[in-house]
């Protein structure tokens, strides 16, 4: 049985994640984790006329990088899972009708990476299919162009505002083959305690991460302890000291963990212009299959829990008052295919 | 791992419960400060420095085309367009406002720069679609209620009779 | 001389006012700049803003709140001469310069330009 308490999925023979793609843009290549991407962009156009023909270019790269690290055809892909950030998740789409297979468009905002990755585990481990890749993207210009301000506009950006990360991450998951393999993932809920301000989208997401955080540990049983590091995707310097007060007011003994967040990570907050961090579909993506996969390989990290953290309002729902629902979707990312030794039931 | 039981060692963690008000107090104490004094001082050397360029265009429309100060206003709002059009162009506006807010912004160039800036963004729509149809989408609530205010004032002269003294001669 | 000592710090002063909207009132851009324009034109309305123009020059013209300053005399003018009529007809006369040149110049900026994010 996949279910395991509320709503996490232990998965009796974990998937393996065969290979990545990862692709960013110059802001992402000027901070401290430029050398773990595959494709590092000089420039936010990449050749493209529109900011969104951009995103979508971005994605197809990190499909075709994923593949070709795979040795797999496109043609052999069974599904293809993704979403982003755009109105009707549009950059996906097109991705997915250059890849040609069949697709499953979601939704999650900034959760979509490890929101994609646990329904493609969840395939994989069910038997209803053999390689998935999932997958997401975004791209600083075409979010802001949407959501906030044209791009060339001179509004002032509080302290509390978040970058979006220019860049896309795919991952294939198979039943077989070498690689990480995706022990757990927990399905979040959507958590909304009144936050109304777009530009505090961290304060917005932190109890969705508390919410998920607890629940997995919950529901698997596992002790924070259990891994060697806990990552939220996008909470940012405002938000993941929030989460951090919450789980330990909760008493979650966190310090048991290296508790960290993918937005603090991929930029030097000091240096570049980014306000509290990064944010956006791309920010744990890339971080996650770039950077964290890389240390799991190597031996540095055994398991890691990644808890991707998404902001579900629209610009509408906004302008018409409403607070901002979020959400958070953890998938349990560990180094070694024999956990039953370990025991998933923590020290 | 299927089928384990993790009821033996079941920790069951308080669920987040704060109230709205609660967390939005809470978050609010978490934030980062506004460092309000000295994004005022920005604001005003850059608000003032803007307006001291557009004395200076006036005062050259004076002296060179011999116009009194009223028939220079004008020329003179159409070159700080003019000149907020270009820096918007040239994509340096933006970084400008990130350091002077409503120094960049409240001047007559923020407003030229909110409808250049959206009509070039959304060329890639088109010129009807994108330009036409965008252009105001952030200058459109200044000129609105611009207009309905001067409006209500005008109906409160005609109402009231005040029309006689008002100078409009200024 | 002293008309560039004025314009900067009046020109300044409105900008610190709106600085305090953004930062203390925490209202957008748009709020911001709606609520100014109204500022102006109350205080034209009111007769007050005139004077600030006569002592401050382009500190008081530059801002955003002249353009509710012109379009408070723009309806006042065509109320004096043509009645009633006159609040709809004469808004736009004193700005259709600045709109104009806004609207004009901004649509070759689109045609020559590309957004650089």
């Amino acid at each position: 049985m996949i279910l395991q308490g509320r709503r996490t999925w232990v998965f009796p023979k974990p998937p393996v994640i065969i290979a990545t793609g990862t692709v960013v843009g110059p802001d992402e290549g000027e901070g401290p984790l430029a050398s773990e991407f595959d494709l590092v962009h000089p420039d936010l156009e990449i050749g493209q006329p529109s900011w969104e023909k951009s995103e979508r270019v971005l994605l197809e790269q990190a499909t075709d990088i994923a593949l070709q690290n795979a040795r797999l055809d496109k043609d052999k892909l069974d599904f293809f899972v993704g979403g982003d950030l755009m109105n009707q998740i549009i950059s996906n789409t097109f991705a997915a009708r250059t890849l040609g297979a069949p697709y499953l468009g979601m939704f999650g905002a900034c959760s979509t990476s490890m929101e994609s990755l646990a329904v493609a585990s969840l395939i994989v481990s069910s038997g209803a299919g053999n390689y998935v890749m999932a997958g997401t993207c975004s791209h600083n210009c075409t979010v802001e162009k949407q959501y906030r301000y044209p791009t060339e506009y001179g509004s002032q950006k509080p302290p509390t505002a978040q970058y979006t990360v220019t860049g896309a991450g795919a991952a294939i998951v198979s039943r077989d083959g070498e690689g990480p393999v995706i022990s757990a993932a927990t399905i979040g809920r959507i958590m909304d305690l009144g936050i109304k301000d777009p530009f505090s989208m961290g304060a917005a997401m932190a109890p969705a991460a508390v919410d998920t955080i607890q629940g997995h540990l919950q529901d698997t049983g596992r002790e924070p302890g259990y891994y060697d590091m806990i990552v939220t995707g996008d909470l940012a310097s405002v938000g993941h000291p929030i989460a951090a007060e919450l789980l330990q007011r909760n008493g979650v003994p966190m310090d048991q963990t290296d508790f960290k967040d993918c937005g603090l990570m991929i930029y030097d907050i000091q240096e570049q212009k980014v306000q509290a961090g990064g944010s956006g579909c791309a920010c744990s993506a890339v971080v996650t299959y770039g950077h964290l996969l890389r240390r799991i390989r190597s031996g540095e990290l055994k398991r890691v829990l990644i808890v991707a953290t998404g902001a579900l309002l629209s610009p509408l729902s906004y302008q018409q008052g409403e607070s901002i629902p979020c959400i958070a979707h953890a998938v349990a990312i560990e180094a070694s295919p024999n956990i039953e030794e370990q025991g998933g039931m923590g020290s | 791992m299927a089928g384990r039981d993790s009821g033996s060692k079941k920790t069951a963690y308080k669920p987040v419960s704060m109230s709205p008000k609660e967390y939005k107090a809470f978050a609010k104490s978490k934030e980062p400060p506004r460092s309000v004094l000295k994004n005022c001082l920005r604001a005003f050397l850059v608000g003032g420095f803007i307006c001291l360029i557009g004395q200076g265009v006036q005062n050259f429309f004076m002296k060179v085309f011999d116009m009194t100060a009223k028939d220079a206003g004008n020329p003179t709002v159409a070159i700080m367009i003019l000149l907020s059009v270009i820096l918007t162009s040239m994509g340096v506006y933006d970084k400008i406002a990130q350091w002077a807010g409503a120094g960049s912004a409240v001047p007559v160039t923020g407003f030229a720069n909110s409808m250049s800036s959206a009509a070039i963004e959304h060329r890639s729509e088109g010129l009807v679609l994108g330009v036409g149809s965008n252009m105001f989408k952030l200058a459109g609530s200044v000129i609105v209620f611009g207009v309905v205010a001067a409006f209500i004032v005008g109906i409160i002269y005609w109402v009231f009779g005040i029309g006689a003294w008002h100078d409009t001669s200024g | 001389m002293m008309d560039y000592v004025w314009a900067f710090l009046v020109g300044g002063a409105i900008c610190i006012f709106g600085q305090l909207l953004f930062d203390v009132a925490k209202l957008t851009p748009a709020h911001t700049m709606s609520l100014l324009v109204v500022l102006g034109a109350a205080a034209d309305g009111l007769g007050w803003y005139d004077p600030l123009i006569e002592f401050a020059g382009a500190g008081a013209t530059v801002p955003i709140t002249s353009f509710g300053n012109a379009l408070v005399h723009g309806a006042l003018t065509a109320l004096k001469e043509d009645g009633w009529i006159g609040v709809i007809t004469g808004i736009f006369q004193v700005t259709s310069a600045g709109v104009s040149a806004a609207i004009v110049f901004s649509f070759l900026a689109a045609l020559v330009v590309r957004p650089k994010g």
